[in-house]
């Protein structure tokens, strides 16, 4: 098989490929970082490449399925978003915070991919931290969207949607706090499932706004995903907040179609700000949804404009918590000229730090700070409960909401870079879910300007069977988009 | 909304960022702007609604206190950026006078 050809297969054509013994973990992997080495200088969508770590795994992988071993990920090639520690593989968060630092461990997610024999080709860019929406506060380098290079990819988890829409890996895995694996994925016109809060273990995600972070999967389709999310779910005794709720199987029963499903639409999803066409291919999809046998029922989620507000006191005021170990102490960038602790401190966060997490840093402190917190986070969380209680009534007559991702396709590089407001705005129709702790996935559902746009359904706590059940369905009445040429694509 | 200057240069000191002049007079402005955006809040009656810290029913949960194989300290430590005998340096916290 041609070498092109390898890097565009799905996790499940890769697998029956390598089993049938058409070609090695080896031939895939090489074609993979062949591809990597060819294009990613133009897309930016890696900050490591882990080259010979992964012919050695694929070699490895070839050996067990020589020695007649099996395994639901064996010799399968995939990227990781930098925010997962990696042991012995630099882990950055894409900031300067965090030049040169190694992780003595691996973060659960990656333990499970490496016991179910996957190939790891290196780390994905992102922004600082997982905080963005555009990948473009990576203090390292910017991504750019494969469809269009002058297009930002979404963020946070922007080099892990841009690596799999340009196939330069054949899944990967992000990290979703109020959108950060949905939107890019609609960006870059790829398959983006954050689970249910709890679902998977976040034990070496290095943290960010800890009631709201979740590990999510960026995959070519819904299966893809499920068999992922089959390989990462469940309880884990590193990481407390992780749910111990049976695993099913994800992927048997995936095809049982959506007869009778009961989809609920929210005004408040379709109303002003949203791209006309992006609102005409999601209802086409909805539409889709419905000719397959599915209801569709209308269902009022009044609170959603107030998520905007509430997750932009919650996130910030957690990571402002979070953020505070890094001060140049135990690991990380340093200041051994100081002479006093609060000295170095303050200097090696000033240093470290980029513009958009400062900024966070100091709205979250804000909100935290002595006479401000009831104002502001007592008040988000209060409110916070008003969006989970749209969602409870809703989910009474509904068995899953669909909405548009984004309100918009892919936007220019630079275009929301100085107004901080209009960036976060890019995130109002993910975060609604995240501040439920919803399980929610995008899904391509058509072309606007030659860009991506995606799909959104949104599901009960741990109905992600029926969120992955309903995407599929979705996914075989869609058949294959009649896509554009991909400018990356073009030499 | 307007951030006095003071205000962003107490959060800073609590926040532990040496942040120059130029930062601390653009950050002024953005914040001054991102908590207007965030008024609309005060419009809802929240009186009576319980806070929503975390999503997941979940209480507290315990372990056994059981002895298991730590991490190796050469290996933790090799991201400091200042060791000592084994241990971690940093400079004086407390004035010796």
């Amino acid at each position: 098989m041609a070498a092109d050809a390898l890097c565009r297969l799905t996790l499940r054509a890769a697998a029956d490929g390598l089993r049938a013994g058409q070609f090695t973990s080896v031939d895939l992997t090489q074609a993979l970082l062949d591809r990597i080495q060819a294009l990613d200088a133009r897309v930016g969508a890696y900050l490591t490449v882990t080259a010979d770590r992964a012919l050695a795994q694929a070699q490895a992988a070839d050996q067990r399925r020589a020695a007649g071993q099996d395994g639901p990920l064996l010799g399968l090639p995939l990227a990781i978003k930098d925010v997962l520690t990696t042991q012995g593989v630099p882990t950055t968060c894409a900031s300067r915070m965090l030049e040169g630092f190694v992780p003595p461990y691996d973060a659960t997610a990656v333990a499970r991919l490496n016991a179910a024999g996957a190939v790891m080709l290196g780390k994905t860019n992102m922004d600082e931290f997982a905080m963005g929406s555009s990948n473009e506060h990576s203090a390292v380098k910017p991504v750019r969207n494969p469809w269009n290079l002058a297009k930002a990819p979404g963020g946070s988890s922007g080099g892990s949607a841009a690596a799999v829409a340009a196939d330069e890996c054949l899944a990967a895995l992000g990290s979703d706090t109020g959108g950060s694996v949905r939107q890019p994925a609609a960006l870059c016109g790829c398959v983006g499932l954050k689970p249910t809060y709890g679902r998977i273990s976040r034990y070496g995600l290095i943290a960010f706004a800890s009631s709201l972070d979740q590990i999510g999967v960026l995959t070519k389709d819904v299966p893809d995903a499920a068999l992922l999310l089959h390989v990462l779910a469940g309880r884990d005794p590193r990481d407390s907040t992780s749910a111990n709720v049976p695993v099913p199987d994800y992927p048997a029963g995936l095809d049982r179609g959506v007869d009778g499903l009961r989809v609920g639409v929210a005004p408040q999803y379709f109303g002003a700000g949203l791209h006309p066409d992006v609102e005409r291919c999601v209802r086409q999809a909805i539409d889709a949804l419905q000719t397959a046998g599915a209801v569709q029922r209308p269902v009022s989620l009044p609170h959603t404009k107030y998520a905007l507000p509430v997750y932009y006191v919650i996130a910030p005021s957690e990571a402002s918590a979070n953020l505070a170990r890094y001060n140049g102490v135990k690991y990380g960038r340093s200041d051994p000229q100081a002479t006093d602790v609060d000295e170095m401190m303050s200097r090696v966060r000033a240093q470290g730090f980029g513009s958009e997490v400062k900024r966070r840093i100091m709205l979250g402190t804000y909100a935290l700070s002595s006479g401000y917190y009831d104002a502001y986070y007592l008040k988000a969380q209060q409110v916070r409960t008003l969006i989970k209680n749209d969602f409870e009534t809703a989910f009474q007559d509904v068995d899953i909401i669909a909405a548009p991702t984004a309100p918009a396709p892919a936007f220019d590089l630079g275009a929301k870079l100085d107004d901080p407001v209009a960036m976060y705005r890019s995130d109002v129709m993910t975060l609604p879910a995240s501040l439920a702790g919803l399980p929610c996935l995008s899904i391509p559902c058509g072309f606007v300007d030659d860009l991506p746009v995606g799909l959104q359904l949104i599901a009960p706590p741990f109905a992600e069977r029926r969120l992955l059940q309903a995407a599929r369905a979705y996914e075989r009445a869609r058949g294959t988009l009649a896509a554009p040429v991909r400018q990356v694509d073009v030499p | 909304m307007s951030i006095e200057r003071q205000q962003v240069d107490h959060v800073a000191a609590l926040a532990r960022l040496d942040l120059t002049d130029a930062e601390r007079e653009r950050l002024r402005g953005e914040l001054g702007r991102i908590l207007e955006a965030f008024q609309v809040l005060d419009t809802l009656d929240t009186s009576g609604i319980p806070p929503t810290a975390q999503v997941i029913p979940l209480g507290n949960v315990e372990r056994g206190d059981t002895v298991a194989d730590p991490l190796p300290r050469g290996q933790v430590l090799r991201n400091a950026p200042r060791v000592e005998d084994g241990q971690i340096r940093v400079p004086p916290v407390l004035d010796e006078s």
